[in-house]
């Protein structure tokens, strides 16, 4: 993994949104990369910034009132983040696609399939004529396993299943060869026989084009079954970064950890779930001190009055805990700014 | 011991009409609910699984008559409460009553938590003023949250905090049995963890039977002692949750759970992935609902449709593929 070329990276990202309370940063300083090829997974709870994150890579922040207030984000070396709205359409689709959680209102109910795959293809292609238009706009569709593909490029979303529409989803953001594809919770609003269809279309695309896949999900089953690596975040800060079997065999975060075991595992019955105490806390409202503290078992005073910084325990995995720093953490270049901030 | 059978529910219907044309006649009806017979025993928790459009929801609603069923008798603690009218369901909603999915829809918005936990006592004509907002205050702290919350407003509390208010509405005419629709599912992980807990505690402390309607499998293992799964408007498979997850016997069932992502990234399986997705209700295959997916449909899957039977103790499933065993 280590080897192979970067093609995303997140460097001190820090995405804001203003209010009358002032300023929010939902993305708090978050650094990580995206390796050609491979599926990485951002995971975390409601209000972690997972989606702000990836919003901010397709640069949607809705603005007002958010903002790209810190940070770059280099795609193939080029800062996109300082992209104008003009060059960064040439980016979004072409180098870049994002598939949403809502198949069902992600597409215009106006327009037919085969209308909006054309203006993908032709948003990026303006020379192609319409019969090659339309023979790639078939050949996707039969790339993401539909049937019938000639016939669906003159029906409407509403004449699709979900399934179906999250496949044409799919397809369209793939129509342009992308290297980073961002799924935001692609399965979340499919049923779980339709998601394991979804889930092994990705893998076998990411296989097949070696497109890189960040894959947003609240899901840790989805993130067993279809990722190399994982990220988790909580109230918008990244606190712990490993490959999966890491995260699943030795999570080093106490969130980490608490979130692993609160899921109910189909395969066992357990008598009680752990579950984390208390409520994540609201955007901003922690000043000092690990965000986690307050539900933390293992919070000592030094947690309430310091942050703690990524603390790299090897290449591959880093944590946000001191208790990382006492088994022998070390903090590397990039992170030691956050700290003496 | 013998188990009391505190709800017993025989061939329940819900087929919802289409009508169509300009003088809206009958075209066809969606077959919501079709033939669906089960029993709840006293003290247990039933899980309902399965994927959205099988009526999972809609069987919940008629059980309670929210939803008047089109055919079949439902028997609460021994009476037929399908026939009484709709004042005397009123009373008999006392003993059963219902948690909903989206903790942020099922509380009036305008209302003081007070005035939201009252009101079942109110309908039901329970107590005086001093009573009724002591038992406020004895539930609020039941479900884990404070007296003092009883004077805040629905958008003051968190997802998880408004589903205990939900649980603890629902608590407060002393009910036998719970309805709950989905009551996790809106919720994050590590909150959902602490409802599911939550509602085993209040089982036991209680004394209560829950009917657990949900589509995450994981979730309905861990609370149900058994479990049901639907598929198209019926009941597919019946079972002790140990057994149907161990030895699931109907080919939807076996499907259903290997397409579930297990959180274990060693965790090795031959996953049945199926073709195609659930066909419309309103349009249903002939024969077994099933054997337009199935891998093993055969031709007297396409004629006929298989009945719900018992092919070991306490193991129910409706599949043809069994059918011989028995015999």
């Amino acid at each position: 993994m280590v080897n192979q070329k970067k093609i995303l990276e997140i460097n001190e990202l820090e995405t804001s949104f203003f209010s009358d309370d002032g300023k929010i940063a939902a993305v708090d300083h978050v650094n990580f990369d995206l390796h050609e090829g491979e599926i990485l997974a951002i995971v975390g709870e409601s209000g972690c910034g997972k989606s702000v994150t990836s919003l901010s890579i397709m640069g949607l922040v809705p603005s007002p009132p958010g903002k790209i207030t810190n940070g770059e984000i280099l795609l193939q070396g080029k800062d996109i983040s300082k992209f104008s709205e003009k060059e960064m359409r040439k980016i979004r689709g072409n180098d870049i696609a994002m598939i949403f959680q809502e198949p069902m209102t992600s597409l215009n109910p106006l327009f037919t399939i085969g209308n909006q795959i054309s203006e993908a293809i032709l948003i990026h292609n303006k020379s192609w004529s319409k019969k090659q238009v339309r023979e790639r706009a078939v050949e996707m569709l039969r790339l993401v396993g539909l049937p019938r593909a000639e016939e669906l490029l003159n029906e409407y979303p509403h004449q699709l299943s979900g399934g179906m529409r999250q496949r044409v989803m799919i397809a369209m953001a793939l129509v342009c060869n992308p290297k980073v594809l961002i799924a935001d919770e692609p399965t979340t609003a499919l049923d779980v026989t339709i998601q394991a269809q979804i889930l092994k279309l990705i893998r076998e695309l990411n296989d097949k084009f070696n497109t890189a896949v960040l894959m947003i999900t609240h899901d840790l089953g989805v993130v067993a079954e279809t990722c190399q690596r994982v990220i988790v975040m909580y109230a918008g800060q990244v606190v712990e970064e490993a490959t999966v079997q890491e995260i699943f065999k030795n999570p080093k975060h106490p969130y980490t950890k608490g979130l692993i075991q609160s899921v109910p595992d189909m395969r066992y019955k357990k008598e009680s779930l752990y579950s984390i105490p208390g409520n994540v806390p609201k955007p901003g409202s922690v000043k000092v001190g690990c965000r986690f503290a307050q539900r933390c078992e293992f919070a000592t005073d030094r947690c309430l009055t310091e942050n703690p910084a990524l603390y790299e325990l090897s290449s591959s995995h880093k944590s946000r805990c001191f208790l990382v720093e006492e088994e022998g953490g070390s903090v590397n270049g990039k992170e030691s700014l956050v700290e003496s901030k | 011991m013998e188990k009391k059978v505190l709800l017993k529910v025989s061939n329940l219907k819900k087929h919802f009409q289409i009508r169509s044309g300009m003088l809206g006649k009958e075209s066809g009806s969606v077959k919501a609910v079709d033939d669906v017979s089960f029993e709840v025993f006293e003290g247990e928790t039933l899980g309902i699984v399965g994927e959205s459009g099988c009526g999972k929801s809609t069987t919940g609603k008629t059980l309670m008559r929210l939803i008047e069923p089109t055919d079949g008798t439902i028997e609460f603690d021994g009476k037929n409460i399908t026939t009484l009218s709709k004042k005397e369901m009123r009373k008999a909603r006392r003993d059963i009553q219902m948690v909903f999915q989206d903790p942020y829809a099922s509380l009036n918005p305008r209302h003081k938590i007070r005035k939201i936990l009252e009101e079942p006592l109110i309908v039901h004509g329970i107590g005086n003023a001093k009573e009724r907002a002591e038992k406020v205050e004895k539930y609020l702290n039941i479900v884990g949250l404070s007296s003092y919350h009883a004077d805040r407003y629905p958008h003051q509390f968190s997802g998880g905090q408004r589903q205990r208010i939900g649980i603890a509405r629902a608590l407060m005419t002393n009910p036998k049995l719970i309805i709950a629709d989905e009551p996790v599912s809106a919720l994050d992980v590590s909150i959902q963890a602490q409802v599911l807990n939550l509602m085993k505690e209040l089982q036991e402390d209680l004394k209560l039977t829950y009917i657990f309607i949900a589509h995450d499998l994981g979730v309905v293992r861990h609370i149900s002692n058994r479990v049901g799964v639907m598929y198209l408007g019926r009941m597919v498979e019946l079972a002790q949750s140990e057994s149907l997850y161990e030895e699931p016997l109907h080919p939807y069932t076996k499907a259903l759970l290997s397409a579930v992502p297990i959180p274990d990234p060693d965790f090795a399986r031959e996953q049945i992935i199926l073709q195609g997705d659930i066909p419309s209700p309103s349009n249903p295959p002939t024969g077994c609902a099933f054997n337009t997916r199935c891998p093993y449909a055969t031709q007297s899957c396409r004629e006929q449709n298989p009945t719900l039977q018992e092919v070991k103790p306490g193991h129910f499933v409706a599949c043809h593929l069994y059918e011989q065993v028995k015999q």
